[in-house]
C-alpha cells in the first residue's frame, strides 16, 4: 500500500517543482474532409474538428480535477492543410480562408493552439504546398491560434533547398506581416527536418497522414522536477547524477502515461504516444538552463553544456522509455532562448550565443527555437541558418526545428515580449557574412550516403 | 473500489481528523487507512479511502473537503489513487 512519503512526494512535485502535464493534443486527420470546393471543405473541416473535440478541453479538466495534476493546456493538430486544400486552393488566399476556419474551429472548442497549418515538401513542392507556403505570413497575421510548420528535408530525402531558400522569405514575411505584434507570427512558424508525425508539442505540431482518424497525443514537462532532484545529489557522479535523472523522468512519465490513457479512454479515441520532452517556461524554476547549472556549469553556453544536455537527453528518454509502452513526438529536452529565464539570462550575461545554441541542439530535441534575432537579417541569411540547421537533422537521423524570430523594427541589445508561455527573449546577434549565393543555387542537397539501408 | 487519497497539509490544530471524518461518514465514504507525520513543522496526514459507495459524486468530495479545509486552516487535497500508484509502483 502507498506510504505517505510517496504522496508528499508525488504532491510537491506538483505544488512546489511544477510538475504538470503539458500539452494533451488530439490528432484528427482531415484527409476525409477534402472537396474541390472551398467552401464545402471549410465546413466540412469546421464541422470535423468542433465534433471531434467538442468534450476535448473538459474532459482535460475533469482529469485534472481528479488526479490533482495541472493539464495546462488542450490542443489540436490536423493533418497537414497542404495535403488537405490541394483539391480546393487555387491560391494562397484560398488557403488562408482554411487558417480562418481553423481558427474558428479552434475558438469555438476552447483550445489555444490548433498545429497543422503545414506542407512536407523534403523532397519537393507541389503548386499546393508552394500556394500554402506562400500564404502562411497572411494566415499567421489574421488569426489567432493556428501554428504552422513547414518540413523541409529528411534522412531519406535529403534538403530541399528551394524549399529552405523560400522558408527563409517566408520567416521574413511573417515578421513582416505581424510587424505590429513583435513579429509574433514567427512564435508560430517552424521549419523542420525529420519532422515527427505524432508531435503533440506547438508550433509544430501536425497529424501525420500515417496515424489514424483521430488520436490522443500527451507531452510531459517536469524541469523544475529534476532540477530540485539533482540538487539533492550536488557533487556525486555521473553514475549517480544519471541514475537520479533516470527515475526522476520515469516518475513524470509515469503521470503522462496515466493521463493519456485517461483521456483516450473518456474520449474513446485511440491514446497515440507521450512525448517525453522536458519543455520549460519563463516561470522560475522550470527550466532546462537551470538543470544543466545544476549538473555544474556556472551558465548555460559555457564549455561542458553540449555534453551535460547530450547526458540529460540521454537519461530522460532512458527513464521515460520504461514507463510508457508508446514513446514518440520529439522526447528529448527543449531549449528554446524565450521560454526559459536560464536561457534568457545566458543569453543577456554573455554566456550563450547562437553558434552554441547551434552545437546543443545536435544532442537535444529539435533546435533552435524562439529566438529573437535582429529584424533587418536578410532572408538568405535565415534561409542559411535553416539549411544549417536541417543539415544537423539530416546527418544525424533526428528532428531538427527552427523557430527563429526577425523582429522588424528591434536590433541586438532590444528585448521583445511575446506574452504568456512564449516569454520574452533578448535580440541575438547573427552572423553579419553573407551565404546569399550559396542558399540561390537551387535544387536539393542529396540524401546522405547512410540513408541507404534498403 | 474506487480509493481516493485525501491528504492534509498544514499547521497542526485539534480536530483536523474529526472534521475530515465526521464529513466521509456523513458521506458512506469508507476510511481505510490513516497515516500522518510531521514534515518541516508541518502536519502531513495522508488517508486512503473508499468512495465506491459514497452518497455523493467524487466532485462534490473533492469540493466539500478543499472547503472545509478553508475552514480549519489547512489544505485538503482529494485525489484518485492512480496518480500515486502508477509513478511509485511499477
Amino acid at each position: 500500500m502507498l506510504n505517505l512519503f510517496e504522496v508528499i512526494e508525488t504532491n510537491n512535485m506538483i505544488e512546489h517543482e511544477r510538475l504538470d502535464v503539458r500539452t494533451i493534443t488530439m490528432g484528427i486527420s482531415l484527409l476525409d474532409c477534402c472537396d474541390s470546393d472551398i467552401d464545402t471543405l471549410n465546413e466540412k473541416i469546421y464541422n470535423k474538428i468542433t465534433t471531434y473535440a467538442a468534450d476535448l478541453v473538459s474532459t482535460g479538466e475533469a482529469i485534472a480535477r481528479d488526479f490533482g495534476v495541472p493539464i495546462v493546456n488542450k490542443r489540436i493538430s490536423v493533418t497537414p492543410i497542404g495535403l488537405v486544400g490541394g483539391c480546393a486552393c487555387k491560391s494562397p488566399e484560398d488557403f488562408v480562408t482554411i487558417a480562418r476556419t481553423l481558427d474558428k474551429a479552434a475558438h469555438k472548442v476552447g483550445v489555444n493552439f490548433i498545429g497543422g497549418y503545414s506542407a512536407l515538401v523534403s523532397k519537393g513542392m507541389t503548386t499546393a504546398d508552394e500556394n500554402l507556403i506562400r500564404s502562411i505570413p497572411q494566415a499567421l497575421a489574421c488569426t489567432k491560434r493556428v501554428c504552422s510548420s513547414v518540413n523541409v528535408g529528411s534522412t531519406r530525402t535529403g534538403l530541399n533547398m528551394d524549399g529552405v531558400r523560400l522558408m527563409g522569405e517566408i520567416v521574413l514575411a511573417t515578421a513582416q506581416a505581424t510587424k505590429e505584434q513583435d513579429s509574433l507570427g514567427c512564435a508560430k512558424l517552424v521549419v523542420f527536418c525529420n519532422a515527427p508525425d505524432d508531435n503533440p508539442f506547438m508550433a509544430g505540431a501536425f497529424h501525420g497522414v500515417t496515424e489514424a482518424d483521430a488520436i490522443i497525443n500527451v507531452g510531459v514537462s517536469g524541469p523544475g522536477v529534476v532540477k530540485v532532484a539533482l540538487e539533492k545529489v550536488r557533487g556525486e557522479n555521473f553514475e549517480v547524477l544519471c541514475e537520479t535523472i533516470k527515475r526522476t523522468a520515469f516518475k513524470i512519465t509515469r503521470v503522462g502515461q496515466l493521463v493519456a490513457q485517461e483521456a483516450s479512454r473518456r474520449l474513446g479515441v485511440p491514446f497515440g504516444i507521450i512525448d517525453l520532452s522536458l519543455a520549460p517556461t519563463p516561470a522560475v524554476g522550470d527550466s532546462v538552463a537551470e538543470i544543466l547549472e545544476e549538473i555544474g556549469l556556472e551558465a548555460v553556453g559555457a564549455p561542458g553544456t553540449t555534453a551535460a544536455l547530450a547526458m540529460l537527453n540521454d537519461q530522460v528518454k532512458k527513464g521515460g522509455v520504461m514507463a510508457s509502452s508508446y514513446v514518440g513526438g520529439l522526447s528529448g529536452a527543449f531549449i528554446p532562448v524565450s521560454e526559459d529565464q536560464g536561457m534568457i539570462d545566458a543569453v543577456n550575461t554573455g554566456a550563450l550565443t547562437l553558434e552554441k545554441l547551434e552545437a546543443m541542439t545536435c544532442v537535444c530535441s529539435v533546435g533552435l527555437d524562439m529566438i529573437a534575432i535582429p529584424g533587418d537579417t536578410p532572408s538568405s541569411t535565415i534561409a542559411g541558418i535553416i539549411a544549417d540547421e536541417a543539415a544537423i537533422g539530416m546527418i544525424n537521423q533526428k528532428t531538427t526545428a527552427i523557430r527563429v524570430i526577425p523582429v522588424i523594427g528591434k536590433n541586438v541589445g532590444d528585448t521583445v515580449e511575446f506574452g504568456g508561455l512564449l516569454g520574452y527573449a533578448p535580440v541575438m546577434p547573427v552572423n553579419r557574412f553573407s551565404c546569399e549565393k550559396f542558399v540561390n543555387r537551387g535544387g536539393r542537397i542529396p540524401a546522405p550516403i547512410h540513408s541507404f539501408k534498403n | 473500489m474506487n480509493k481516493v487519497i485525501i491528504t492534509v497539509v498544514g499547521k497542526d490544530t485539534v480536530g483536523i481528523i474529526a472534521k475530515v471524518c465526521t464529513y466521509l461518514s456523513e458521506n458512506n465514504v469508507n476510511v481505510l487507512d490513516i497515516s500522518q507525520t510531521i514534515v518541516q513543522e508541518y502536519f502531513n496526514m495522508m488517508m486512503i479511502a473508499d468512495i465506491n459507495k459514497a452518497s455523493v459524486p467524487f466532485e462534490e468530495i473533492y469540493t466539500r473537503l478543499g472547503e472545509i479545509g478553508e475552514e480549519i486552516g489547512v489544505k485538503i487535497h482529494c485525489q484518485r489513487e492512480e496518480i500515486f500508484t502508477k509513478m511509485h509502483r511499477i
